[in-house]
């Protein structure tokens, strides 16, 4: 049992340090899309040991959840791709003070 | 197996059933009516929909039943999914208020020569051949009223939550509309895309920690529910790591969503890039969501564990108030200085959230911090939604002029926009006689029976901090000669769609602040969350 939720909040810290470390935004949203499926593993290993569904339900929304996040995310970084001819995060830098 | 159906109570949560109705005929009108007629049906729809929610608000709120001992009203519906009580009745009037502000400013045409504020088509690059086509054919994004309708359901939806999981997927809802929002301005395109990427990352991370935050939670409770949550607080159990774990990740998202430091880089940016009709609504209408939740999770699910969350809180508090109030004065962009100010706004929230919950605790006359939130929300509402309001019928050649040196001396050529601009100004800076006052007012004087006067003490601080950089803008707009030969921005004409906001955003805030009585009444009668 506690393996599981182990290993979820390991690659919940892959998925949170990629975030912060990496400059391409595709990969930024794809360490993102690694934050909610450890999250999902830990859902569905602590429904296991509560022996009761919720967990399991919650991560189905969770994957409905996220499908509809990359079509908005993919969309946003597809735009800025096509302006800017690059997806790196730190080319993006036009609003600051 | 027995399936069992569930049972839902249409009549109470017909609100958010008109919104999300009206919003998915809006994709349906998007495929089947002909483009020139599209822009007319679209915003009707919208406002139809908006003012039934709200007429069906009224409505569910004046017949709810009293529960248990009487200190809350309403019911748990939808198998324990959605809560309808007082506060959640309240802060849906509210949400829709400004939504209905929001289209009307999304709808506005007449500043920029009868083209619409979003982009012709968001598909075409920034400068190509094919946007100059998309502008000179007269089209627009008509999708924007559906998706502004989406974000108002999650809105609504977010502070009625009742569970865990119902609260994830209300912040989604309202978050993937506003992303898009963001990218679509018709003018500064670049900008608005950086901000729809940099609210796209910033939220999708955050909600990353909200979500695990959820799972942690959940597994020290063993359900999702909020009632389930209290009651295994209230009992204890050996795995309290995994609750205080689960109670900050989730305040890391929650956090974020209403822009307290240190999760506050985003505004700025987002505020400034995106349309200002856009931030005009988000700027309102996400915060008072995202604190109706902030509310509830808090009082609610972990309100019995009060001592090992207020601390963090009263860190936060502090230091959002600070950074808001300190770092708005060195902006030279009014989009940038009012994102500031509402970063401090969020301190000032946060500090009403520590005061006393609990109504036998208080003396008689004297609000309870959940009815001191909810009246600051409704002061600062207005102020924000007005201030972004006139922002939008500022400009010069390139459409809106949000710089500093460009709003020199504009009380000399149009006393009254300026005028009631510096009167928002004065109502967030908290001077008597504006509403502003009266929400400080309340949410100070529930922190301070509480105990916390330390965080009080910061908080009129930056309030004397916050009044420098207010009034250093309304001298610029009156007394500060412009240059010669200086560029400057003038009042265009609007329609009465915006004029009419502005206007009924100017009388809220000054009936507000003299006679705050009603409303003050009104937000003591909501009664306490239910569980």
């Amino acid at each position: 049992m506690t393996e599981y939720v182990v290993l979820s909040s390991i690659l919940f810290t892959i998925g949170a340090v990629g975030v912060l470390v990496r400059r391409n935004a595709i990969v930024v949203f794809m360490c993102v899309e690694l934050m909610l499926n450890a999250s999902n593993l830990a859902l569905v290993a602590f429904a296991k040991q509560h022996g009761n569904l919720e967990g399991q339900v919650a991560a189905f929304f969770v994957m409905v959840v996220a499908a509809a996040e990359v079509v908005v995310g993919l969309a946003i970084i597809m735009t800025i791709f096509r302006s800017r001819r690059s997806a790196s995060v730190d080319d993006a830098s036009l609003l600051k003070f | 197996m027995d399936f069992i159906k569930p049972t839902i109570e249409y009549a109470e949560l017909s609100p958010l059933f008109i919104i999300f109705g009206a919003a998915i005929l809006g994709v349906v009108v998007e495929a089947f009516v002909a483009r020139p007629r599209r822009h007319v049906v679209q915003v009707s729809l919208a406002a139809a929909g908006v003012v039934g929610a709200f007429v069906a608000t009224v409505l569910v709120g004046l017949n709810l039943d009293e529960v248990g001992d009487g200190a809350g009203r309403g019911l748990v519906g939808a198998e324990g999914s959605v809560v309808v009580d007082g506060p959640a009745v309240y802060l849906w009037g509210l949400i829709l208020v400004f939504a209905l502000a929001g289209v009307a400013l999304f709808a506005e045409r007449k500043l920029d020569a009868g083209l619409p504020v979003f982009a012709g088509q968001a598909a075409a690059m920034p400068g190509s051949e094919g946007e100059r086509e998309a502008a000179n054919a007269g089209l627009a994004h008509t999708e924007v009223y559906p998706l502004v309708l989406f974000a108002v359901g999650g809105m609504m939806l977010f502070p009625a939550s009742g569970d865990l999981l119902t609260m994830f997927v209300a912040l989604e809802v309202l978050s993937l509309p506003l992303y898009l929002l963001c990218g679509l301005a018709r003018r500064r395109r670049l900008l608005s895309q950086e901000a729809a990427l940099k609210y796209f990352l910033l939220g999708a991370f955050s909600s990353g920690f909200f979500l695990y935050g959820v799972a942690l939670v959940y597994g020290y409770a063993g359900s999702m529910g909020f009632e389930a949550i209290h009651t295994a607080v209230l009992n204890g159990s050996d795995n309290r790591s995994l609750l205080l774990l689960g109670i900050g990740m989730l305040s890391v998202g929650l956090l974020f969503k209403v822009g307290a430091a240190p999760f506050q880089a985003w505004t700025p940016d987002v505020y400034q890039g995106a349309p200002t009709a856009v931030t005009a609504f988000m700027s309102a209408a996400t915060k008072i969501a995202a604190f109706g939740a902030i509310l509830r999770l808090y009082y609610v699910a972990f309100g019995a564990d009060r001592w090992d969350w207020q601390p963090m809180m009263w860190a936060v508090a502090i230091l959002t108030m600070l950074v808001g109030a300190v770092v708005a004065c060195v902006q030279g962009d009014v989009k940038r200085m009012l994102a500031y100010s509402s970063v401090a706004h969020t301190g000032f929230l946060l500090t009403g959230v520590l005061g006393v919950q609990a109504a036998s605790e208080l003396a008689d006359g004297q609000v309870t911090s959940l009815q001191a939130v909810l009246f600051y929300l409704t002061t600062y509402g207005f102020a924000i939604v007005g201030a972004f309001a006139i922002v939008t019928m500022v400009r010069d050649a390139n459409g809106e002029a949000p710089s500093f040196a460009r709003w020199t001396g504009l009380g000399r050529r149009s006393p009254v926009v300026a005028g009631v601009f510096a009167y928002f100004l004065l109502s967030m800076a908290g001077i008597p006689l504006t509403s502003g006052f009266i929400g400080k007012w309340a949410v100070f004087t529930v922190a301070m029976s509480a105990g916390a006067w330390p965080v009080v003490l910061v908080a009129i601080a930056s309030s004397i901090i916050a009044i420098y950089f207010y009034i250093r803008y309304i001298r610029l707009m009156f007394f500060t000669e412009p240059e010669p030969d200086q560029v400057l921005a003038t009042v265009a004409t609007p329609s009465p769609l915006t004029s009419v906001t502005v206007a009924f955003c100017a009388v809220a805030t000054l009936v507000l602040g003299v006679v705050p009585g009603p409303v003050l009444d009104l937000a003591a009668q909501v009664g306490d969350f239910i569980r």
